[in-house]
């Protein structure tokens, strides 16, 4: 089946690190970018879901454009010229990954996710030796009522990656962000420990996407807790194709 | 050439990283030709020495006497190294912030002791801070060194650099909680 918008689209071109590209017009910049092997660091972002710009590491400079652009929600224009690795862009990705690690308890050592965790590995990848900001420690509960899995808001970034499979994939859409700012949760149905949930599949969908060890699967050691995606893309192409 | 000055420290930690650091086997002493330890656990010296060129400092900042030793360390020494989570994020030593020094003292010696229950020394332990911190949110410091602990080739890797004032690479050796 043809997709409307593809039709629709025209090609444009761009400019990225000093390269020319020719894209789609419905196409972000964070898409051409992968399309052609160029890396741009990103949390929330994964293939197959809706693109939300929640964790702004993907920021990019555009060329007369005095703000930076989340590469991720940005569609590409005629014309445009993108820098992807610039030293200020550089200093701004140390900064929210170092807000990401100060505004939770990301005590990597005692983690479940240990080893197999993305901003664990965010951290390395931009060279981040410490953060540069205080940390705040926050009390959270953590929700470990669910048969199967748990919920430690401890090592949440707020990526929604939960949430919007949850509501994109699954279509049950039991999870969801409770407050704003610094006060903001993950929550399932309303507030309700996630394991009086009356609508929850146990899918377990949730816990695969989730980049860190927010949400994990209770029984399983530190080594098992590897996240395993494939079902995404091949869900979201059946989806596409109903 | 003249000899490194070189202390390594220990506080709020669980001597981990010093572990590790004797895990360079016989890289030790390739480090020991061109370093003299002034002051280390591993020497047992009591004081702080001055003019120190390289100080080593694992653990985080959790009693009035770590804070002390801290900003001892960075008036007599030229370069401070952090070296390990604690010293670098507060990792495990920090968790205590999230239940306060009065609960923590509670847990370890009301609740979980088995000899002497409810008994709290006096004049061995230190006075405990409210908070506790990274190294960095207390001094200036030169160089991070994250890991839990952090592998001995990551600790070879940085510690030879710095000695032949060469460029280094941490992350192909170590990271947050490694």
């Amino acid at each position: 089946m043809i997709d409307a918008n593809v039709q629709r689209a025209r090609t444009k071109t761009l400019t990225i690190n000093d390269q020319a590209f020719s894209a789609r017009s419905d196409q972000t910049i964070l898409q051409v970018a992968r399309e052609n092997n160029i890396d741009i660091p990103t949390l929330c972002a994964i293939e197959g879901l809706s693109d939300i710009g929640a964790c702004r590491l993907c920021l990019v400079e555009i060329a007369g454009q005095r703000e930076l652009k989340p590469a991720c929600t940005t569609r590409i224009k005629d014309g445009m010229v993108v820098s992807t690795d610039t030293e200020r862009l550089r200093k701004h990705r140390k900064t929210i990954l170092s807000f990401l690690f100060a505004e939770r308890n990301h005590i990597c050592s005692v983690c479940v996710s240990n080893a197999h965790c993305e901003l664990q590995k965010m951290g390395a990848k931009v060279g981040l030796t410490h953060v540069e900001v205080p940390y705040l420690y926050p009390k959270l509960q953590v929700d470990a009522s669910h048969r199967r899995f748990i919920n430690d808001p401890n090592r949440c970034i707020l990526c929604l990656r939960c949430v919007r499979v949850c509501d994109e994939i699954e279509g049950a859409h039991i999870l969801d962000v409770f407050a704003r700012g610094l006060e903001a949760r993950i929550i399932a149905e309303m507030g309700r420990p996630w394991g009086e949930s009356e609508n929850c599949t146990e899918c377990g969908k949730c816990v695969q996407v989730c980049p860190t060890g927010a949400l994990n699967e209770k029984g399983l050691s530190v080594a098992e807790q590897h996240k395993r995606r494939g079902f995404l893309p091949y869900l979201t192409t059946m989806k596409r194709g109903r | 050439m003249a000899k490194i000055r070189l202390a390594t420290v220990w506080l709020d930690g669980c001597s981990g990283c010093h572990m590790s650091f004797l895990d360079m086997d016989e890289r030790l002493i390739e480090i020991a030709s061109k370093v003299e330890v002034v002051c280390s656990p591993y020497v047992d010296t009591k004081e702080f020495p001055e003019n120190v060129d390289l100080a080593i400092v694992e653990g985080a900042v959790s009693s009035e006497e770590d804070l002390e030793k801290l900003l001892k360390i960075r008036k007599n020494s030229k370069m401070v190294l952090a070296l390990g989570d604690c010293g670098v994020t507060g990792n495990v030593s920090a968790m205590r912030n999230l239940v306060g020094v009065e609960a923590s003292l509670k847990c370890a010696y009301d609740e979980l002791s088995d000899n002497n229950k409810g008994v709290r020394p006096s004049r061995e332990t230190p006075k405990q801070l409210e908070r506790v911190s990274a190294q960095h949110e207390r001094v200036f410091i030169d160089c991070f060194l994250p890991g839990c602990p952090p592998p001995a080739d990551a600790i070879y890797n940085i510690l030879s650099s710095l000695i032949e004032g060469k460029e280094y690479d941490i992350f192909n050796h170590t990271r947050f909680g490694k």
